[in-house]
């Protein structure tokens, strides 16, 4: 198998169950499922300066040839980002579940009756 | 590089070290924070009208930061439309954080200044950046900030309409980071100007995968417009949040809207190939679902600030249609009507805040109540407010809407525009009549209970009051306005003078 299909296989992956889990009524599995996606979107990201194996990420006049380092900057800014987002979609979500007693997304507490956790 | 040159990245600047500077003055002595937040707001106004003068002279400016050229480095690039843009954005901001303290919306949190100032960072940082994955991170700054400002002052209602425009967004910022991927992929570069040069020159296999790109792009400026379908997040976080935060926030729906102007011409213009105009065929239809479902909301609204949400889902929708045409015309009048539409719907939630203060418990519900105080310069100025967003004679909104109209008598698609437009005005006179009516005249039945509210302050009125003598202003010189307006479409239509002024003149053959 190659590093190619091994990568877009894991990137589908990933994004199909961000995608599943952050379609879900509840909080808690909404930031899983946001935290799948954007590792996705990070491998993503660091892919698409293409797949280089055992190269160094610089650019030097006796390196014939070297990895892109530029994606490996940009995936630097969005994980820093995205650990931040997820840090206030966290508290976010606990905040409005001591607010309003429910997890519901919607906060409708209604549809919490006849669910099991 | 004259000191002239280093003042394009004073918008920038201001708010990075306004923000600081009053979260540690706040701590000890609340007045000089609040004496610094407004510092800030007129240093930045004073920049941005600076900017808007020194870009008269038709020359795009481009200011690499830290010295590193172009497309290595990241470039800040001034023209007519940023220019116009950081105007606009500074004085709905002065408007707004002058109201805030009047009625001491921020003093009902502990961080109101700063996070202020990290929105406007964001703002002026998106109208400047000449480079996409820039732009990425002054959205998330810009949408960090929002999500402070929007549970400022808290309250469960609000931590529930938080979470889910949290979630919408931070979805958003995963697509944008896609179309970024594989735009980087495609062309190696993210600088808007190279990319301009290089989509040009993509090979034949490659197409399918621009115009997915270029898709995707445009769904994230679409989720930030609140286009249908993706506008549903508006209503419910604007109605949620302080009418102040929410007067701030009109302009955040026209950042996406901006985000168009300026990538689609310039990165999916004429010269790209199969990928020209790829947004073109979606964008209108939905600009016409947004304008009907914005003015349908209008005249469905049961509160005055659900109303005026609506009412500025609606305006992005009428200012959608004509840019959605891209013909330097349409984009003119959309750009004069673009800046019209942020002042009346901010005006709209300030007013809507306003009346809401004075209305105890009654809020902002649409239903008749007991007189109030100060109804009638409530009433007055929210006349004089519905008639601009609306689009009646006399005020900027008609001269807008008229424009449009001109503009696109000969599109592809005249009869919907006009339909369109002609029908979601009378909506949205009926609604906004409806409304005015059922709360400043119509008198409640003697058994409804009395208001209790404390006494407020007159000058409550004199943010709103000074946004609508904007809209007079505004209107009064729509002549001036509007050759700025095809100026600055002029600018966006000539990609090729931006990509010298980033590249030097012998990138742009």
């Amino acid at each position: 198998m190659s590093l190619e299909f091994l990568i877009a296989s894991a990137i589908g992956v990933l994004v199909a169950g961000g995608v599943y889990l952050a379609l879900r009524a509840r909080t808690f599995q909404v930031v899983l499922g946001l935290t799948l996606l954007s590792y996705a979107i990070n491998l993503f990201l660091f892919a698409s300066g293409r797949l280089i194996v055992d190269r160094p990420p610089l650019y030097a006049k006796d390196v014939a040839d070297y990895a892109d380092p530029l994606p490996q900057a940009l995936v630097l800014t969005a994980i820093v980002i995205t650990f931040g987002m997820t840090a206030l979609t966290v508290i976010l979500s606990l905040r409005s579940f001591l607010e309003s007693g429910t997890d519901q997304v919607d906060g409708d507490a209604a549809l919490d009756e006849d669910r099991i956790l | 590089m004259t000191a002239l040159d280093h003042l394009a990245i004073a918008p920038i600047v201001t708010p990075v070290i306004a923000a600081p500077l009053a979260l540690l003055a706040m701590r000890r002595r609340r007045w000089a924070g609040v004496a610094i937040s407004l510092a800030g707001c007129a240093a930045m106004l004073i920049a941005a009208l600076a900017l808007f003068a020194v870009a008269q002279d038709e020359m795009i400016r481009a200011y690499p930061i830290g010295g590193w050229p172009a497309p290595f480095g990241i470039v800040l690039v001034l023209d007519r439309l940023a220019a116009g843009m950081l105007v606009l954005a500074a004085i709905l901001a002065s408007a707004v954080m002058g109201h805030a303290i009047v009625t001491g919306a921020d003093r009902r949190g502990w961080h109101f200044h700063p996070l202020f100032h990290f929105q406007m960072l964001g703002l002026n940082g998106a109208f400047l950046t000449g480079d996409l994955f820039n732009l990425f991170v002054f959205f998330e700054v810009l949408l960090i900030a929002s999500y402070g400002l929007m549970l400022h002052g808290q309250g469960a209602l609000r931590m529930k309409a938080g979470v889910a425009y949290v979630v919408v967004n931070i979805v958003g910022s995963a697509i944008f980071l896609v179309a970024l991927g594989l735009l980087y992929a495609l062309t190696g570069t993210l600088n808007m100007a190279d990319l301009a040069r290089r989509v040009a020159a993509l090979g034949g296999e490659d197409q399918a995968l621009i115009r997915v790109a270029g898709l995707l792009l445009l769904t994230v400026f679409a989720l930030k417009a609140a286009v249908v379908p993706l506008h549903l997040w508006l209503p419910r976080t604007y109605a949620a949040t302080m009418p102040v935060v929410a007067a701030l926030f009109a302009i955040m729906t026209k950042v996406g809207v901006y985000a168009m102007i300026r990538v689609v011409p310039l990165v999916f213009g004429n010269g790209a190939g199969a990928a020209a105009w790829v947004p073109a065929p979606w964008l209108l239809p939905a600009a016409i679902l947004t304008t009907l479902a914005g003015f349908a909301g209008v005249l469905a609204a049961r509160a005055l600030r659900e109303q005026a949400a609506f009412a500025i889902i609606g305006s992005t929708g009428t200012l959608l249609l004509a840019i959605s045409c891209w013909t330097p015309a349409t984009i003119a009048a959309g750009l004069y009507y673009l800046g019209h539409a942020t002042l009346a719907g901010g005006a709209l939630f300030l007013i809507a805040d306003a009346t809401l203060r004075r209305r105890g418990q009654y809020g902002d519900t649409i239903m008749p109540t007991p007189r109030f105080a100060g109804q009638d310069s409530a009433a007055l100025l929210y006349l004089g407010v519905a008639i601009a967003i609306v689009g009646l004679p006399p005020l900027s909104g008609f001269v807008g809407k008229l424009m449009i109209l001109h503009a696109t008598a000969d599109a592809a698609w005249q009869a919907a525009i006009w339909w369109t437009i002609l029908g979601t005005t009378l909506i949205g006179v009926v609604g906004l009549a409806r409304s005015g009516s059922l709360i400043f005249w119509k008198r409640a039945d003697t058994e409804a209970s009395a208001i209790a509210c404390p006494a407020r302050s007159p000058a409550e009125f004199a943010a709103p009051a000074v946004l609508l003598a904007l809209l007079g202003g505004y209107t009064v010189a729509a002549g001036w306005a509007t050759e700025q307006a095809q100026a600055a479409a002029a600018q966006v239509f000539a990609p090729s003078r931006y990509v010298a002024a980033v590249l030097g003149p012998e990138a742009a053959r």
